[in-house]
């Protein structure tokens, strides 16, 4: 809160607007059929996070199952099946309703047009039409969970996915949906990048969260058309047994595997990058210090873009995949150690020397940086080809995408939802409050999925209901964790809806940003800007100004 | 896709002294406004493309596991012309599409010169077109109905060749109307499409400073014919 008071790059706060793009018009019809980027985001926030609390429910379920080797859950026995449809539902509910649309539909639909000085995303009924698309598939794979049951995993691996019998057609025509949702999405954002820039804004004077999103946006529109076409040809497979993935009837099942991860590496990065993108924006607002090397940090956006085509075959290195295929993927997979090393290490020279603040957001992107490097750095001893062979399917891999998925993008996904909150909504939620709970965040991930490392280097397989007595103290010290982070999450949502309650307080520019967004009003109106705005400087410029400015 | 572009929003609060109805508020100028919605048309094309492209990629690997069935399923996509097997139903249908796509490129050009019944008149043929379309691939799917020549499970044909339960026919089939039908549910919403610009045309919507759906529905036609270039000699001539 000190920032508030002291920010010297601050903009003279001018009187708040009395309309905004939250009050201008009224009523539930007034947002169901908006076509206002920030309106649009909103809705955005409020679904995915909803998706959020449901896949951590089931998260919590599955921990709670694994804190005895007796598979029970609250007194009663847990079967098989049951477990299956846990971790399927908390699986495939985090990656294809939370983690992939979440920062690209809600933080980049309100804050990217803002950062380029737009007055909206290029195609407005699009990204509407996309948020509606999302609903659809949400509610056909929640369906799916509720006439039936879905136990296959988020991978949908064949030849199981073709043989049980459970409504996995109806889930994978939900996600097949909600591929097009993100199709759309991206679209949007590479035309508005391209095309909507503020008068002035060359390519490296964008913000690089402008740059993170435009590589993830390229992603999801070359990688999704992929995942839709397969998981047609997998419920072809299904209901017209057309001998493609089933093998009975002459079919390939490791040809499914490498269908689904040509998108689903892919998909990775697109859930990854937007983390990247946003601890971009967060790290050289809190050091007040110009960012090092921003060029290449945008350029490791792309190159990790590029990359992530060209990778997938490391998920089937025990697959029955050509030894030569998989020294070639082992040795690009290690290439993408590259750019993201280049990130990590600018990010590092940028707080080097700063004047850093440890606010909310700025211990989330700290948590961030500890956080990523380890997934990172486990990565390495997936990608290699004699101990993959030893941790394939094992806790081991468990904690080092949870690391990546969860420790990286979602706290990533937290800061920048704290970072720009007083933006979204004109509020500032409680900081005391807000370290706490970003404290407990940072507790309570490491508890949960730390042990996850040691349980899996010593054998103990992932998606298994119960488990030898001697791994009972690591599981019920991870579990134990899981509660932890349930609690900051319930922390967190407690202030930020308390600061809804009072009025509005934020200044346009609470933290100090030089980016464009902190140039319009909290809340912005509903035109995102009174003028277009006009580039005065490049992005992270915390030199002294001159007189004359 | 190209219904987003045409959003009307005519209180635009630029104020300029030619405003043209169809300038959306967000776009500075018109320019800006057709150049995004090109980009984001270009942008969903690619997204066809990679959706064609798997399937591609799959008969691809299918026919290297089972070439001697694909090449045997292949002869019977052919129709006996003369005393020859001829490919007549997709050699007619490839006629049939590049002649549209001609007559569609006429159709942008008379919007961009303001010609109004020219730009009918060759939406009409165009869409006269891809119903011949259609009905050949009619005709041509009831003779795959008749000889049982079908996908995967309702595969049933029993000549002394392809024996059904053998593996590689099914897929073949499977394959066969997987790509030809995606490609036909393209054809039909095109049809619907271009219906929707001949009644926007007749009612004086198009000019030259504004042609945008017609450019665009243009390009996704055009993408239209370029699958099924494709399709054409993967289905009906190797062998």
């Amino acid at each position: 809160m000190e920032r508030a008071v002291t920010g010297g790059a601050r903009i003279g706060d001018r009187p708040r607007p009395k309309k905004n793009y939250l009050n201008e018009t009224k009523g539930f019809w007034s947002w169901a059929s908006t076509v206002d980027h920030k309106r649009i985001g909103i809705m955005y926030l409020v679904a995915t996070l909803t998706a959020f609390l449901l896949g951590g429910i089931f998260a919590l379920l599955v921990r709670l199952t694994l804190l005895t080797p007796q598979h029970t859950l609250f007194g009663l026995q847990v079967t098989a099946e049951t477990y299956n449809r846990f971790f399927t539902l908390h699986g495939a509910i985090m990656v294809f309703l939370f983690i992939i649309p979440s920062i690209p539909g809600s933080l980049t639909n309100f804050v990217l047009p803002l950062m380029i000085g737009a007055k909206d995303v290029a195609f407005p009924r699009l990204n509407l039409a996309s948020f509606y698309l999302w609903i659809v598939g949400a509610v056909m794979a929640v369906a799916s969970m509720v006439i039936g049951a879905v136990d296959t995993g988020w991978t949908f691996y064949t030849p199981y996915s073709t043989t049980t019998s459970g409504t996995v057609t109806l889930m994978t025509a939900a996600v097949f949906v909600l591929g097009f949702s993100s199709i759309f999405t991206g679209l949007n954002f590479i035309a508005t990048v391209h095309k909507l820039r503020a008068p002035g804004m060359g390519w490296f004077d964008m913000p690089l969260f402008v740059w993170g999103m435009y590589s993830t946006a390229v992603i999801q529109v070359l990688a999704t058309p992929v995942l839709g076409i397969t998981l047609v040809l997998l419920m072809l497979e299904r209901v017209f047994q057309i001998g493609i993935f089933d093998s009975r009837i002459g079919g390939d099942p490791v040809l499914f595997q490498h269908f689904f991860w040509f998108y689903s590496h892919p998909a990775v990065y697109i859930m990854i990058l937007p983390g990247l993108a946003i601890i971009s924006e967060l790290i050289p607002t809190f050091s007040r210090k110009t960012m090092f090397g921003y060029r290449a940090i945008a350029y490791s956006s792309v190159s990790l873009a590029l990359l992530s085509f060209i990778v997938w075959g490391h998920h089937m290195f025990v697959a029955g995949q050509s030894q030569l295929a998989t020294v070639i993927f082992s040795a690009l997979t290690f290439l993408v150690a590259i750019p993201s090393g280049v990130k990590v290490f600018n990010w590092l020279s940028t707080m080097y020397m700063g004047n850093i603040s440890l606010e909310t957001p700025m211990l989330y992107a700290i948590s961030f940086l500890m956080l990523f490097a380890i997934g990172g750095l486990t990565g390495i001893f997936l990608g290699t080809l004699s101990t993959d062979v030893h941790l394939t399917d094992t806790y081991f891999v468990v904690a080092h995408f949870h690391y990546v998925m969860m420790g990286s993008t979602v706290t990533a996904f937290i800061g920048g939802l704290h970072y720009w909150w007083p933006k979204m909504t004109g509020r500032m939620p409680s900081e005391k409050w807000g370290r706490v709970a970003a404290i407990l965040w940072f507790i309570g991930f490491n508890a949960t999925f730390l042990p996850q490392f040691i349980l899996g280097s010593r054998g103990m397989p992932r998606r298994y209901y119960n488990y030898l007595d001697q791994f009972q103290p690591l599981h019920a010290f991870s579990t134990v964790g899981s509660w932890i982070i349930g609690l900051s999450l319930f922390i967190s949502l407690g202030y930020l809806l308390a600061s809804l309650r009072k009025p509005a307080d934020a200044p346009d520019n609470p933290w100090g940003g030089t980016t464009m967004e902190w140039q319009t009003s909290s809340p912005p109106i509903t035109h995102n800007f009174e003028d277009t705005p006009v580039l005065e400087h490049e992005p992270y410029d915390y030199r002294p100004k001159a007189v004359t400015h | 896709m190209s219904t987003t572009t045409t959003d009307v929003h005519s209180h635009g609060e630029h104020g300029d002294h030619e405003h043209n109805p169809y300038h959306q508020h967000h776009f500075a100028t018109m320019e800006q406004q057709f150049d995004t919605s090109k980009l984001g048309m270009w942008l969903f094309l690619a997204t066809e493309i990679l959706l064609f492209g798997g399937l591609f990629v799959g008969f691809g690997l299918m026919q290297h596991r089972y070439p001697r069935e694909f090449i045997e399923a292949h002869e019977h996509l052919k129709q006996l012309v003369a005393g020859q097997l001829f490919p007549l139903y997709g050699a007619l249908n490839t006629m049939v599409l590049l002649v549209s796509s001609w007559t569609m490129v006429m159709g942008v050009n008379a919007a961009q010169t303001d010609q109004k019944k020219k730009l009918v008149r060759y939406l009409v043929i165009t869409i006269l077109l891809a119903c011949v379309f259609l009905v050949v691939k009619y005709v041509e799917y009831s003779h795959k109905f008749n000889d049982h020549l079908l996908p995967g499970m309702f595969y049933g044909h029993q000549s002394e060749d392809l024996i059904k339960g053998t593996h590689g026919y099914a897929t073949f089939f499977a394959f066969y109307f997987m790509m030809t039908g995606l490609h036909g549910i393209h054809v039909l919403v095109g049809i619907g499409l271009l219906s929707w610009l001949v009644m926007r045309a007749r009612r004086g919507d198009f000019t030259s400073s504004y042609y945008t759906p017609v450019d665009l529905v243009g390009l996704y036609w055009h993408i239209v014919d370029v699958i099924w270039i494709y399709l054409f000699p993967l289905y009906y001539l190797i062998s």
